[in-house]
């Protein structure tokens, strides 16, 4: 399957930048003659926080470290690397979560605040199944940003995956009631229903969330098989607030990280995986099709605290 | 983060009890709180540490003032040191001498620049100018029709002619200078910054149509990144000023201080919504408030006086008074809270209403009520609303069937009623023995 191949490579490949940026800061934190001290230690939580880790994780991380180094398990600065590494990728393993497809029609709801990136990734979701050999429709039930429908229509066209629409303004829910009927008389694998951005404090928006929910799931039992909050690297501390709302409203089984391919890490997904124990279904890399990925906690790590200075292969 | 910096601030000077003066010493650890506070609404933790470094020199030494007590001191050095960073309010995006004005939007795939193009274009029709559009994002599927979509809607021409977006950029300028538009609005497609071919083709449409104002458009929720991307636009393209953009959210935005501090350059507006008006001008005091944690009080103010009627209001504490206030009142006044919009927004506006909102759920509830109180009250009588006395249990029944609700909910909604009553008889004495209480009408102001 194309979603689950070399993508250790490819998102290697695609966080090379933000790797190398990185990668000079860890150089000099962690030199193996430096004394440990609290500069070191400063210098580390400064590290993961920059990557948007949090200022509560980076300082229990930066704890955890301190104890290791007490209980003398540690003694060089240069150790520290792979104990961040540990930690990290003891917090993000059971993130690494293929996308639940059994169910036939199965129903992939995208959502997540404005601007996020949900019709590309849904587009390029589709585009992807498509290329496993799955017999894929999209639904465009953002009825409201201007020429929204015109965007997944464009994409539809595109990748040669049948969009499911009604005029501008009208109710998502119709959009999705049909969608669905749809992809059950069509005998669809999966229905891919892309929704208007919203932002997690508007109650009435998220009201309208879990109606689009009922709908599917009145008439597709089981559904939707996945609810993923589209979520772009570049956010900071609200992406847990994102997650945290949107998972009360309408439950969500896991989230996409998107535009990874710019100089943001995404650290706040350390924090939505320990806490809200949601799993990480996808991750993009890049503007083509193939640069959504399948999530690999190590590949991830290793954008975030390369193994060694020069960004070379693991440890 | 449950309370606000300054419950946090105060807990910790009442740990280190009375102190008359801020020492190196007594707000050490006041400022490391301070920097957990910056670190959690997005701030860029070198400017972090910059900044607590001025405080902290700013700090020292200070006399408490007699009216507040040491954390409320170094809140007001960490309040006023950050609206001194933000800058000015209200940057004016100067019309240029020789018109069309030429404003260009840059920034990120999905900060929202084609929302706030039409934002901008709205604005400046509204101040008796004719914008107009141009449509230069050719990536992004179907951008071009967004932008037109917008453009109709308010009636203001967009320009899409062209191959490439120094060619829709440069006919658009044409188009301005020969129909007598001003100003010119580029809505240029998103990209990283990184990228050195879409960076050049900035510079490109920068050198072809000579924009007076290139703003970056900023997602206010973006997080420690925020430094590199405005630096890196910055040093490309060049910016003049900068838009914050989804600040309707919950995020407190510290990627602005970042932002400004990072390119030197003002925030000029701040965008409030996804419709076209919600474009507003930035208040450095507001967003130093949020940044901090400790609510938006001053929009919460406005928001109140725009909504509330003032003479209705003081109708309202008269008929309270002299006992006359009746449930067609009670109705009105309902009506105003509702006027302030779904509940949870105004409790996140609040400093403590980050305590609430753990429970959403049972503020919807709430809101659920008010909707279902208008609802039973509308089913009853004039004379019922006069005097509520009259309401036997036949009449509960036809008010509960009439209103779609329960003859519980109509009960319950007397009861409410009758001890709102009782409350204002009990605040009628208390205002005989401490003399006149005023504000009856108005909102209770959480202290900050």
């Amino acid at each position: 399957m194309s979603l689950f191949s070399g993508l250790k490579e490819r998102l290697r490949d695609g966080l090379k930048r933000s790797q190398e940026y990185l990668a000079t800061g860890l150089a000099t934190v962690l030199e193996a003659d430096r004394p440990i001290d609290d500069t070191l230690y400063e210098e580390l939580e400064e590290l993961l926080i920059a990557a948007d880790l949090g200022a509560a994780i980076a300082a229990d991380f930066t704890n955890r470290a301190r104890e290791e180094v007490m209980f003398g398990t540690v003694t060089r600065a240069d150790q520290l690397r792979p104990l961040f590494r540990r930690f990290l990728v003891d917090a993000l393993k059971p993130a690494a979560q293929p996308l639940n497809l059994d169910a036939r029609p199965s129903v992939l709801l995208m959502l997540g605040v404005n601007g996020a990136g949900k019709t590309t990734t849904a587009a390029k979701l589709a585009a992807s199944l498509k290329g496993d050999g799955r017999q894929v429709l999209l639904a465009a039930a953002d009825t409201f940003r201007a020429a929204a429908i015109e965007q997944l229509e464009t994409w539809g066209t595109r990748i040669g995956v049948d969009v499911i629409r009604q005029a501008a303004g009208s109710d998502p829910a119709a959009v999705v009631f049909d969608a669905v009927k749809a992809a059950l008389a069509r005998r669809a694998d999966v229905l891919v229903v892309d929704t208007a951005g919203r932002l997690h404090t508007k109650s009435n928006l998220m009201d309208e969330l879990a109606k689009l929910r009922r709908v599917i799931e009145r008439q597709c039992p089981g559904g939707p098989h996945e609810s993923l909050m589209v979520l772009d690297a570049p956010t900071g501390q609200n992406g847990f607030a994102q997650a945290q709302m949107f998972h009360e409203a309408i439950g969500l089984s896991g989230v996409c990280l998107t535009k990874l391919d710019g100089t943001a890490k995404g650290g706040i997904v350390v924090r939505i995986v320990r806490e809200l124990k949601l799993p990480i279904k996808l991750v993009g890399v890049g503007e083509r099709v193939e640069d959504l990925k399948a999530f690999d906690a190590d590949a991830f790590v290793d954008a975030l605290v390369p193994a060694d200075p020069a960004g070379g292969p693991r440890e | 983060m449950l309370d606000s910096l300054s419950a946090r601030l105060t807990a910790i000077f009442d740990r280190l009890g009375g102190q008359g003066r801020l020492s190196e010493e007594n707000i050490q650890e006041a400022l490391r709180e301070v920097r957990v506070a910056l670190l959690e609404a997005d701030v860029n933790f070198k400017v972090v540490r910059g900044f607590i470094d001025r405080v902290k020199v700013r700090a020292v030494g200070q006399d408490v003032l007699k009216s507040l007590t040491p954390a409320q001191q170094v809140v007001k050095v960490v309040h006023d040191e950050l609206v001194e960073l933000l800058g000015g309010s209200g940057h004016r995006l100067a019309p240029a001498a020789h018109p069309p004005t030429v404003v260009m939007l840059i920034g990120l795939q999905g900060s929202g620049k084609t929302t706030t193009a039409a934002k901008l274009a709205r604005l400046y029709a509204k101040q008796g100018q004719h914008p107009i559009l141009a449509a230069a994002d050719t990536y992004r599927p179907a951008a071009q029709d967004q932008l037109k979509t917008l453009g109709a809607q308010l009636d203001v021409p967009v320009v899409d002619d062209g191959r490439t977006p120094v060619e829709i950029c440069r006919a658009a300028l044409e188009s301005a200078a020969a129909r007598g538009l001003t100003p010119l609005i580029l809505d240029t497609a998103g990209r990283l910054h990184i990228d050195e071919t879409m960076l050049d083709e900035l510079k490109q449409i920068r050198a072809a149509v000579k924009p007076h104002h290139v703003l970056l458009v900023v997602d206010a929720m973006t997080g420690q990144d925020a430094v590199t991307v405005a630096d890196r636009f910055n040093q490309a393209v060049g910016i003049d000023a900068v838009i914050l953009t989804k600040m309707d959210g919950d995020s407190r935005g510290g990627a602005a201080l970042s932002v400004r501090h990072v390119t030197g350059r003002p925030i000029a507006f701040v965008g409030m919504g996804e419709k076209t008006d919600a474009l507003e001008p930035f208040h450095p005091d507001r967003l130093a408030s949020r940044i901090l944690g400790m609510g938006d009080i001053v929009s919460l103010v406005e928001k109140a006086q725009q909504n509330v009627d003032q003479a209705q209001a003081e109708e309202m504490v008269r008929k309270l008074r002299e006992e006359t206030f009746t449930l067609e009142d009670f109705r009105a006044q309902l009506k105003q809270v509702r006027a302030l919009g779904p509940l949870d927004q105004v409790m996140g506006m609040l400093p403590f209403g980050k305590m609430l909102k753990g429970a959403p759920k049972e503020l919807s509830g709430e809101q659920a009520d008010l909707d279902r109180f208008e609802a039973i009250i509308c089913s009853m009588t004039p004379g019922e609303r006069r005097n509520p006395e009259v309401i036997n249990g036949s009449r509960r029944q036809r008010i509960a069937r009439g209103s779609g609700s329960s003859v519980q909910d109509v009960n319950r909604l007397l009861k409410q009623f009758a001890q709102l009553k009782k409350m204002m008889k009990q605040f009628k004495s208390m205002e005989g023995r401490l003399g006149k209480l005023k504000g009856l009408g108005g909102f209770p102001m959480p202290r900050g």
